[in-house]
């Protein structure tokens, strides 16, 4: 309230384009002359691109088996019907044979697959601890309450790796056997384990607990492993560099997967013959069975692939790109027909108005 | 010392202390340092949303439940919190200088024995406290005594009740002998007993006791805190009441609070939209069950883990809960607080608006609510006062028509021509600038007549300086300063004076002027004064000659009645001249006098003195003897005097009702008046069929009234309609019942007065009424009271369902102001209540065209953009939520990383969207005013409302489709370039997030029609802002010091190092954008706007002006007669003849007065009663607001 008379002037606002909402701008329009090259420039370049990305995922070779064991599904039923409402499953193995007309172009990376497998739930993804898993000694001794019930064995001692996650760590194992010629012997083609993770979570997010006396296991003492766990985190590998809580199959495990179908990656092949490729040829594939999945209507694949400049193989984005491609091309022509139409007509109008 | 008492219901009485208790101090501050923050976080917490929240909050708490980590809701609302604790403490901080200004301002008090200055919060109770002339009064005070005689002293209420007219208050002729003697008025001892503080500004009952007698107090012995002391050099008076017991305080009231119709439609879809969530967290959660019935369970056994007593049901019952807290964010905390922000922006816009600055009185736009612009884009119905708000209130005398002549043509239109080019000119008129411009008016051969010595000429401008009720007052500089009742009466005066017939003073007996240089006294010796029913007033005085005049002033239809028959044709004459006067909006009045011989007067005036002292029919006997005097009179001619309209006026209506709003006048003036400014700013104009007036006395002649207007206005309508559907083939022939409404309002004016809306607004009426005002383009209510104002706008904001906005300058305007939902109150006036009751105030009627045309529109549409986009943004956002919880098993997980579901509304993207709901405009100012059909989507309700809700939702839910099924086609069982994982959960979150920030940014761009330098800083920056913030929190730092909170580590380097993850990014953008695109493009080419079309004009460098609405330039041409020029208040008449206001250098007062001491109060308080009478009907509700 103001209750003295101001002078003149004096409540004068100040005379600034931005108080006066003069500021310069910019106006953009939907104008034809912007609209109609974007959709039809977009339409063509999504098809190009579409074009390159279909072909592309079409030239990747994918080879894939169920091993699940589904009675009748070949030699893994044995072992699935083994494990059977036995927990731990007893060890067993089986084995898948395949040949190859002709190279199997290389790189080959060796996949396995789980689906109906949710490690997307929630209440699966958050039991971990990430400051145990980076090494921290106070979370190794203190894990986490996300990690519950896998937060302490029955013993009371602390679990390491602790949580749901660490507990299912798939634990089927693959080797592969190539026939050079009919007949022959099986020679073992050497799976490289190493550089499937990432190396931020391999260097970074991963870290083995400081060694007592040059020891991991000392490290680890006082630790139970999981209780589904047959060995300790330690003795993981028997390669330094790769056990505990580094040890690369354990890493790739712990980053969850989005989906409840998921591929994880288990070995590439690159050394030796096979840098280029697996040669054609008879092969076999000795899988050790350990993982039971059919509890829950899950599956086991296996599956050997190679990749292309964008990835591995999936036709989605390639056909989504010539689709939506298309559909901007074909609405950029009623666009153009509606403008063309109704510019005349408009026009028209506007000499009425005048 | 004095004492004060107040006296309760109960009769019993307080004991001084008690009383004392309060000081002069006020507070209306909510807080201080130490209550802040309890009284503040309450408040806060009493809100919905807030509550909401912190429900949200205490859910997340629970392990089971928590779906989300704390941090994601606390962050927000924290912030919200702070934010409006911010705004709430700035308030209350501007609320305590205010209250520390007004409370430090300094009076002075008499304290031991001696006059102290002291701060006002300071005075107390009791004590004695002098006040000068002009300064604002501190406390409620008994007067005491003052400088002017009979301890009478003149006020101003203009802070109080918005009045401008001097009030007279009269002290007790006990205390008045006090005088200014210091020592006895130390010793004044005297106790009053009085009522409880209340708040009816127009009462008063209490008793002083001093020196052993009793004396009644009324009102009329008090002088209220905030009144002004004027023309009275000093007075003493005693404290009764102080600080907030003052009737200022004690009125004012909290204001009621508005709330926009948009606020309503956001509350109902806000709720809308928690009922929306609880049906999505039904269908997860029964989802939920399935889950855990079918796969759940056997993949919960295999991982071991011992939940089997955990049945299915329970799990959906915990998972409704965990999806409420991820989905809540539908109903983004943020919205109110950007809302208020947008808001408070529009506000400062409106504020620092130099185009509605008014440089004449310094006095820039205000918007005193920040909660209302947009609906400034909504207006339907706008009701305006008149006096004061369309018209100036200052009269300036325009013409005469002397004995058949018509003076001050000439100059008249070069004048006008000057005033239209000059533009912003200064209306500061004071009476003598005024003065001297109705000079310059005057053309020369006016002078030259007065210079020959015309004598019907002087005789004319004799009346004119004779009769009157003006008093005059002179300044030790010599100047002449008139206190005028009413500025007409002021205009003939200053008018005469300034043809050299100066009226200098008077006495109860005589008036003295000065003609043409010589002073003159004549004798007074009658005074017929003005009212309602005579419409005239005259004077009998005796010239130095001797001889006995009698002059008369009045409205022309009565005066011509009482004319001479030995005029001839010179009231014929006359009577064209009055026409073509009222014809150009001036108010007339017409002027003849009678030279009355010696015998037959004093015969008359012994009669009216026996009239005076009869004991009946006093009034009406005395009724007669005027009408017998006042007869057989010579026509000396007619004065003309311009009611000055603001400036713009004519342009600001007219454009108004361009743009579909309807304007009502709702005034107090007579009929003839209201009419005469409906036809001046072209509300009425001439070629409308038929101005339809009510002004029916009893209830059955309103009924009856109100329904022949309503058959002419049916019969002819129908008859219209026909013949234009005839004429207009393309309009379908079903449009004939719809349009009726549309195709009458054209055509008619309804004029309905006071005693008729009385009536009207009765119940079984009120339908009947309602219905044909709305149908008549322009309705002009007149002679309404305060109260009736208020009644016409509750009728059309209840039946009509239409935004409402009131505007006024007066006290009598503040109820209407308080009902409408929007309250316009003309600023830089004297009088402040109907600005402290409105929601905005400027100083120009004018103005009201930008305020709604441009702040209104732009509001408007920036708050409905704002508000599509926001809900949209928020519905993208959440439901890919809803989409993922079928592939997680209904597990309340969530899709984005939880740093980013904190900072997504909060940092991402808030500014960008606050940025175009501050700044964008689709049209310029410049075409906005010009342009007044562009302001019918807002009446209309078009940019945002429940179909645009829809289809905002719509757009959401369709862009959350993309944003999850894309990225989950494409990441489907995908390898990275290296073979190692992409379709992890952390790249996929990244992935959506990234997808999600890139989608709003580009929709939010192409929202964006105005692009300031600020929006491109915030929309590149919120898009850099993200990317800085994701590679801060994927780093290493962060995570080798926080491992459990930043589990992201990596990912973002991993994820968006890959090509395919931005061709995702690019696919999921494009799809969610190019249907926009091309549905916007379509919809601009095949139904496009007038903004579109404007925008296009605009684009194209203005080549082509858009179509402007010209306002018919032809001066009306009409011979309606016009109102008389007098307010229809009564006269100081009484005042003058009792001779009571005049000063100590009069002549000794008359023996009459003398003779009657103890009966003046109660005629003081006639006189009172009359000149405030239009006030003091409904003082007692103002509520009064500091």
């Amino acid at each position: 309230m103001t209750w003295s008379a101001a002078a003149r002037g004096a409540h004068q606002p100040d005379n600034t384009a931005f108080t006066q909402q003069r500021l310069p701008a910019w106006q953009p329009l939907l104008s034809a002359g912007i609209t109609l090259p974007l959709f039809f420039c977009a339409g063509l370049a999504f098809i190009g691109l579409g074009l390159g990305l279909y072909y592309s995922s079409n030239g990747i070779k994918e080879l894939e088996y169920d091993y699940t064991g589904n009675p009748g599904t070949g030699n893994c039923s044995v072992c699935a019907a083994l494990g059977e409402g036995r927990a731990p499953p007893p060890k067993c193995s089986c084995a898948w044979y395949f040949s190859l007309p002709e190279l199997f172009p290389g790189p080959v990376y060796l996949y396995y697959e789980l689906s109906n497998f949710y490690q997307n739930n929630r209440r699966y993804g958050v039991s971990r601890d990430d400051a145990q898993l980076s090494g921290l000694q106070s979370a190794l001794r203190h894990p986490a309450n996300e990690c519950a019930p896998y937060q302490f064995s029955a013993a009371g001692l602390p679990i390491a790796p602790c949580g749901a996650i660490a507990n299912s760590l798939f634990n089927d194992t693959f080797s592969l056997w190539h026939q050079r010629r009919p007949g022959g012997p099986y020679e073992e083609v050497q799976l490289d384990r190493t550089a499937i993770a990432w190396w931020t979570d391999y260097h970074v997010k991963f870290r083995n607990p400081p060694l007592v006396n040059g020891s991991l296991a000392l490290a680890f003492r006082g630790t139970a492993p999981p209780p589904n766990w047959h060995r300790p985190v330690y003795e993981l590998s028997p390669d330094p560099n790769n056990t505990g809580f580094v040890n690369q199959d354990f890493v790739v495990w712990m980053r969850t997967a989005a989906l409840p179908t998921f591929r994880k990656l288990y070995a590439r092949i690159r050394q030796g013959d096979y840098t280029a490729g697996l040669p054609r040829g008879a092969y076999r594939v000795n899988i050790s069975y350990n993982y039971p999945v059919r509890a829950f209507g899950g599956h086991k694949l296996i599956i050997f692939s190679n990749i292309s400049w964008m990835g591995g193989k999936n036709p989605f984005l390639g056909i989504a790109y010539l689709v939506v491609g298309s559909l901007c091309i074909l609405v950029g022509f009623v666009m153009l027909v509606v403008y063309i139409r109704y510019q005349d007509q408009n026009d028209d109008d506007d000499d009425d108005d005048e | 010392m004095g004492a004060v008492a107040a006296e309760t219901l109960n009769s019993r009485l307080f004991h001084i202390e008690a009383v004392l208790l309060y000081d002069n101090r006020i507070h209306t501050s909510k807080y201080n340092i130490l209550t802040f923050l309890p009284i503040n976080l309450f408040e806060q917490f009493q809100r919905v949303a807030n509550a909401y929240f912190l429900f949200l909050l205490i859910l997340q708490l629970i392990p089971e439940i928590s779906s989300l980590t704390w941090f994601t809701t606390i962050v927000p609302l924290i912030l919200v919190i702070t934010m409006t604790a911010v705004k709430d403490a700035t308030d209350d901080y501007f609320r305590h200088k205010s209250d520390n200004q007004v409370n430090n301002r300094q009076s002075e008090v008499l304290l031991d024995g001696r006059l102290q200055n002291e701060k006002w919060m300071n005075v107390k109770v009791g004590d004695i406290v002098k006040l000068e002339n002009n300064q604002f009064v501190a406390a409620d005070l008994l007067l005491l005594s003052s400088s002017e005689p009979h301890g009478l002293c003149y006020i101003e209420t203009a802070e109080l009740d918005g009045e401008t007219n001097l009030k007279v208050r009269h002290a007790l002729s006990v205390t008045s002998e006090l005088g200014a003697d210091i020592s006895r008025l130390a010793r004044f001892d005297g106790i009053v007993v009085c009522e409880a503080p209340n708040n009816k500004l127009d009462r008063f009952s209490g008793v002083l006791a001093w020196k052993g007698s009793k004396h009644a107090l009324t009102n009329q012995k008090l002088i209220l805190r905030g009144c002004a002391l004027r023309n009275t050099s000093w007075c003493f008076g005693m404290v009764v009441f102080a600080g907030p017991d003052t009737k200022l305080m004690q009125n004012s009231g909290k204001t009621k609070f508005k709330r926009t119709s948009i606020d309503r439609l956001m509350n109902t879809l806000v709720l809308w939209i928690f009922g929306f969530l609880v049906c999505l967290g039904i269908i997860l959660a029964i989802g939920n069950s399935f889950w855990e019935n079918e796969v759940g369970g056997q993949f919960r056994a295999f991982l071991f883990w011992n939940e089997g007593e955990k049945n299915s049901i329970f799990s959906g019952f915990l998972t409704f809960w965990s999806y409420i807290i991820i989905l809540n964010t539908v109903v983004p905390i943020s919205l109110y607080v950007s809302v208020e922000v947008i808001r408070l922006g529009h506000s400062y816009f409106i504020n620092w608006d130099r185009k509605m600055y008014y440089s004449g009185k310094a006095t820039p736009a205000e918007a005193r609510t920040t909660t209302l612009n947009e609906e400034l884009g909504q207006i339907e119905y706008v009701f305006s006062d008149k006096t004061g708000t369309l018209t100036q209130n200052i009269m300036t005398f325009k013409k005469c028509s002397i004995n058949g002549k018509i003076y001050g043509e000439k100059h008249d239109e070069v004048s006008e021509k000057k005033e239209m080019a000059k533009g912003e000119k200064p209306v500061d008129f004071s009476v003598r600038s005024q003065a001297k411009r109705t000079c310059q008016f005057f053309d020369h051969s006016l002078m030259e007549s007065i210079q020959m010595g015309d004598p019907k000429v002087h005789e004319f401008f004799r009346l004119l300086a004779l009769c009157h009720t003006v008093m005059s007052e002179e300044t030790s500089a010599g100047q002449l300063i008139y206190q005028v009742q009413s500025p007409d009466e002021g205009a003939l005066v200053t008018a005469a004076k300034n043809c050299g017939f100066v009226f200098k003073s008077r006495t109860p007996e005589t008036i003295t002027i000065e003609e043409l240089g010589t002073l003159v006294t004549y004798q007074l010796l009658a005074f017929l004064d003005f009212n309602n029913v005579r419409k005239r007033m005259s004077v009998i005085v005796r010239n130095p000659a001797g001889q006995i005049k009698l002059y008369s002033k009045g409205a022309d239809t009565v005066l011509f009645e009482r004319l001479h028959s030995s005029n001839e044709n010179l009231p014929s004459v006359t009577f064209d001249h009055l026409s073509e006067f009222s014809g150009e909006g001036l108010r007339t009045l017409a002027i003849a006098y009678r030279d009355l011989d010696d015998k037959y007067f004093k015969e008359w005036h012994k009669m009216l003195e026996d009239a005076n002292t009869a004991a009946e029919e006093r009034d009406e006997r005395i009724c007669e003897l005027y009408e017998e005097i006042e007869r057989d009179l010579m026509l000396l001619g007619a004065t003309a005097v311009e009611d000055k309209l603001q400036e713009g006026v004519i342009e600001t209506v007219t454009n108004l009702s361009l743009a579909n709003i309807k304007v009502w006048i709702l005034t107090g003036d007579k009929q003839e008046t209201a009419i005469n400014i409906g036809y001046a700013c072209n509300l009425l104009t001439d070629d409308m069929n038929d101005v339809l007036v009510i002004a029916g006395n009893t209830a059955a002649e309103v009924r009856e009234e109100l329904r022949t207007a309503k058959e002419l206005l049916f019969g002819r309508s129908q008859h219209i309609l026909d013949s234009q559907v005839l004429r207009e083939k393309q309009q379908p022939l079903e449009l004939k019942s719809v349009a009726a409404e549309d195709s009458v309002t054209g055509d008619y004016a309804l004029v309905i007065n006071g005693h008729s809306l009385a009536y009207a607004l009765e119940s079984d009426m009120k339908n009947g009424l309602l219905e044909l005002a709305c149908m008549c383009r322009a309705v002009v209510c007149c002679r309404v009271t305060p109260l009736q104002k208020a009644q016409v706008v509750e009728l059309v904001k209840k039946y009509r369902n239409a935004v409402t906005l009131a505007i006024g300058d007066g006290a009598n305007d503040v109820s209407m102001i308080k009902s409408a939902h929007i309250g316009v109150g003309i600023s830089g006036q004297e009088g402040l209540q109907a600005v402290l009751a409105s929601d905005y105030s400027f100083a120009q009627f004018r103005y009201l065209q930008r305020l709604l045309f441009v702040h209104g529109r732009w509001s408007y549409l920036r708050m409905c953009k704002f508000l599509c986009y926001f809900f949209y943004k928020n519905f993208a956002f959440t439901l890919v939520h809803f989409w993922f919880g079928f592939f997680c098993g209904f597990s309340a997980q969530t899709v984005y990383d939880q740093w980013f579901i904190t900072l997504f509304n909060i940092v991402y993207t808030s500014l960008p969207v606050l940025a175009m709901g501050i700044f964008d405009q689709d049209v310029n100012d410049q075409n906005s005013m010009d342009c007044p059909q562009l302001y019918e989507p807002g009446q209309l309700n078009l940019l945002f409302n429940k179909r645009t809700f829809f289809i905002c939702v719509a757009h959401g839910i369709y862009t959350s489709l993309v944003l999850f099924f894309i990225p989950y086609g494409a990441l489907y069982n995908m390898a990275a370039e290296d073979g190692q994982h992409m379709a992890d959960y952390q790249s996929f979150a990244v992935t959506m997030a990234t997808s999600l920030v890139f989608v709003v940014s580009v929709q939010i761009a192409l929202d964006t029609s105005y692009w300031t330098v600020i929006n491109h800083v915030f929309i590149w920056g919120s898009v850099a802002t993200y990317f800085s913030i994701l590679f801060t929190m994927h780093s290493n730092g962060i995570f080798g010091i926080f491992p459990n909170h930043f589990p992201f580590v990596g990912n973002a380097r991993q994820c968006l190092s890959q090509k395919y993850i931005w061709l995702v990014i690019l696919l999921a953008t494009v799809v969610s954008v190019m249907p926009v695109v091309a549905f916007r493009f379509l919809k601009m080419e095949l139904y496009p706007t007038l903004s579109d079309q404007i925008r296009h004009w605009q684009k194209a460098q203005r080549k082509t002006r858009p179509p402007r609405s010209r306002r018919p330039q032809t001066r009306r041409l009409s011979s309606r007669r016009s109102g008389y020029a007098f307010a229809h208040q009564e006269g100081y008449g009484e005042l003058i003849t009792s001779g009571k206001n005049m000063r100590a250098k009069a002549p000794p007062p008359t023996s009459g007065l003398e003779n009657m001491p103890d009966s003046s109060p109660s005629r003081m308080e006639n006189v009172w009663k009359k000149t405030t009478d239009a006030a003091s009907g409904f003082g007692q509700d103002i509520p009064v607001k500091l």
